[in-house]
Formats: structure tokens, C-alpha cells, sequence
């Protein structure tokens, strides 16, 4: 039971393929590997902590200001992690830019928070929120892998083609492109297993 | 002139959905008819013009004299959430037609990045009162333009026959991706 709540974020409930939500980092982040994993990462530790607070404090939060008083703990790791950010990886920081502050509209955090964390106990909370954190890195990962070998023809920075690359896939259309087509192969992938 | 070029930018050259990527949400998930892409981008530009008014006024007069720049996040967030909700009120209550055509869209404006993202970007790049309103504005009317066309295109794609494989979110990422690419033609009109 505990080891499927800690894998179902990889493959049956993986963020960015099958609960398609949180598209826009998603899309403007992975123009490379390690840009793509550091904003995986980000999103990752913002929903461990939020989902942990908010399966301790919802039964004393009111249904009616359920969803503001979510969104404002959500705020407060977020603004920890950007500062945290700022001063352990300012270069990371400066490539995700706005992209850290708006982890806070980011549908996956709200959305654990309310489908899972606001009706689950502590532990459970926090597996949760690390499973999907950690299907949204690889996602985030894969794709920036993807676009950096095909538009640089390196990965990490390493470069393993000698190549000028394919500029387009760095650039804004290739977000779109890469994803879409990721996509019908996860849903071939997962059609073949079913 | 400067807003010209300003306005221009913020439509055309740096797109907010298909260059910047703020509000794939809703591009993605309300563009599948024109009239509701419409819907979408009018109450988006209208809540969009209000925040980035309110959370400048918020950030130079307390914020910045406070000197608690770092609670930026949590304030903008929170007047945006009320901004949405006090808009849905006050359109109810003075223009019951507009609030009927905007009704379902407006609750969801509170969790579309591009409000929160352009009030952001606003402060960052340091704009003046009426350049930032007019900035946010244009980025919004930019969201809109592609919503439209966005729209537009995958109304005509349902009369298709798009490999099976292919339909629904995947299909309209690709399409995406080459609206994208035409967008690109416009780089380098204005220098930003």
C-alpha cells in the first residue's frame, strides 16, 4: 500500500502525462535538463511541506475559506523556497525567474492539497505530495533532456554530439512540439502495458 | 510612442501564452470554441488590468516603504484571490448580462498564472504606473489573440481526422507549437 502511494506519481498518476496540470512550468522551464530538474525539485519540496501543514491544520480550517487559507500556506513555502533559492543557487534562481513565485498557482500543489492532503493523516500526506513531486521532476527532467540534446545536442551540459542543433527545440515551439509528442508515446506506452 | 512599443511587444513579440507560457491552463482547457475563448480573455484582461493596478499600488506604497519585499508572493496572491471574488460580486450586481457571460470563467482567474505572473513581471521590470497598466493590459489583449486563434484552429481540427493516437491535449500541443513558430516571425520588430 505505502510503496504504491510512494510510486503512483511516476506512472498511473504522473502529473504532467496523465493529470496534465501544471503546464506552464511544464512548457517554460525545460530548455534544459537541469533547468527542467530544478524546477521539479522546487515544486517537489513546496508540495512535501504544504501537503504535510495542511493535513495537520484542515480539520480546524472552515469548508467555506477552505481553498484561500490552502493557497495562502502554500504562499508561505513557496516565498521560503525562492529565498532559499536565491541564496544557494542564485544561478538556478535567475533561470527560473518567475517561475518560482508562481509554484503558488501551480494546479498540482492546490490540488493535492484538496483531493489528498486536506482528507489524509500526516505521513500519508507527505508520501503523497513526495510521489507526485517526484513524477513532476522526472517529467520536467525528461522533457529538458530532450529538447537540450535536440536543440545542443548535449545533456547536463555535457556535450555528446558536435552539432549546432536544432535551435527550434530550445526555443518556444519546441516546448509545445516535445510535450505533444511525448504524450501519444506515454499513451502508447500505457495502452501497450494495460 | 514608447507605448506603442510597448504595446506591440507585449502582443506580438513576447506573447504571454505562446512565448512567455503563462495561462497554458486555460489556453489549453477552455480554447475548444471561439465563443468561450472570448469569454476567457475578456474577464481575464479585466481582472488582469485590476490586479496589475492593485498590486502596484500595494508593492510602492507598503511593500517597499515596509521594506517586506520577500512577502510579495503571499500579498499579491491574496489580493488577487479577493480582487476575483470582490469582481464577481460587484459584475453581478451592476451587470448581471456580463457576469452571466463571464460567470464560470471567473472563479478559475484566481489559479491563472498569467494574473499573478504579469503582476510580477510589472514590478521586475521596474515599469511606471501607467507604462505597467498599459503593459498588462496589452499582455492580456496578447493572451487573448492567441486564445481566439487558438480556438479558431481547433474548432476546424474536430472536422479532421486526426489519427487516434494524436487526439485531444496531444494534437492541440502541436498545434500550439506551430502557432508558436508563427509568432516567432514577429521577434525582432521591437527591441524589448
Amino acid at each position: 500500500m505505502n510503496f504504491q502511494n510512494l510510486t503512483k506519481g511516476i506512472f498511473k498518476e504522473n502529473p504532467t502525462f496523465v493529470l496534465m496540470l501544471g503546464m506552464c512550468p511544464t512548457l517554460a522551464t525545460t530548455t534544459s535538463a537541469i533547468n527542467g530538474i530544478g524546477m521539479g525539485a522546487a515544486t517537489l519540496a513546496v508540495l512535501i511541506m504544504s501537503n504535510l501543514a495542511i493535513s495537520l491544520i484542515a480539520q480546524y480550517i472552515p469548508a467555506k475559506v477552505r481553498i484561500p487559507s490552502y493557497i495562502v500556506v502554500i504562499a508561505a513555502f513557496v516565498s521560503m523556497i525562492d529565498l532559499l533559492m536565491q541564496a544557494y543557487v542564485p544561478d538556478l534562481h535567475a533561470t527560473l525567474g518567475i517561475f518560482i513565485p508562481l509554484i503558488v498557482v501551480n494546479c498540482i500543489v492546490l490540488g493535492r492539497a484538496e483531493a489528498f492532503a486536506s482528507t489524509n493523516g500526516a505521513l500519508a500526506s507527505a508520501l503523497d505530495g513526495f510521489s507526485i513531486g517526484l513524477g513532476f521532476t522526472l517529467s520536467l527532467g525528461t522533457i529538458g533532456a530532450i529538447r537540450e540534446l535536440l536543440g545542443s545536442g548535449a545533456i547536463f551540459g555535457q556535450t555528446l554530439i558536435e552539432t549546432d542543433g536544432i535551435l527550434i527545440f530550445v526555443l518556444a515551439p519546441g516546448a509545445f512540439l516535445v510535450l505533444g509528442y511525448l504524450m501519444v508515446l506515454f499513451n502508447m506506452l500505457k495502452k501497450k502495458l494495460a | 510612442m514608447e507605448y506603442i512599443l510597448l504595446i506591440v511587444g507585449a502582443v506580438l513579440v513576447n506573447n504571454i501564452l505562446l512565448s512567455q507560457f503563462l495561462g497554458i491552463c486555460p489556453f489549453l482547457g477552455v480554447s475548444s470554441k471561439v465563443e468561450t475563448a472570448l469569454g476567457m480573455s475578456g474577464a481575464v484582461t479585466f481582472v488582469i488590468a485590476i490586479a496589475t493596478l492593485a498590486t502596484y499600488l500595494l508593492q510602492t506604497y507598503i511593500l517597499d516603504p515596509l521594506g517586506i519585499g520577500y512577502m510579495q508572493t503571499i500579498a499579491f496572491i491574496l489580493v488577487i484571490a479577493a480582487l476575483v471574488q470582490m469582481v464577481e460580486i460587484v459584475l453581478k450586481k451592476i451587470s448581471p448580462s456580463l457576469y452571466q457571460a463571464l460567470g464560470i470563467f471567473l472563479p478559475l482567474i484566481t489559479t491563472n498564472c498569467a494574473v499573478l505572473g504579469i503582476a510580477i513581471l510589472t514590478i521586475q521590470k521596474k515599469y511606471t504606473l501607467v507604462s505597467g497598466v498599459v503593459f498588462s493590459v496589452a499582455s492580456a489583449i496578447g493572451f487573448g489573440l492567441a486564445m481566439v486563434l487558438f480556438a479558431g484552429i481547433r474548432e476546424d481540427l474536430e472536422l479532421n481526422n486526426v489519427p487516434k493516437q494524436l487526439k485531444g491535449v496531444p494534437i492541440a500541443l502541436i498545434t500550439a507549437g506551430i502557432l508558436a513558430m508563427a509568432f516567432m516571425g514577429f521577434s525582432g520588430v521591437v527591441k524589448v
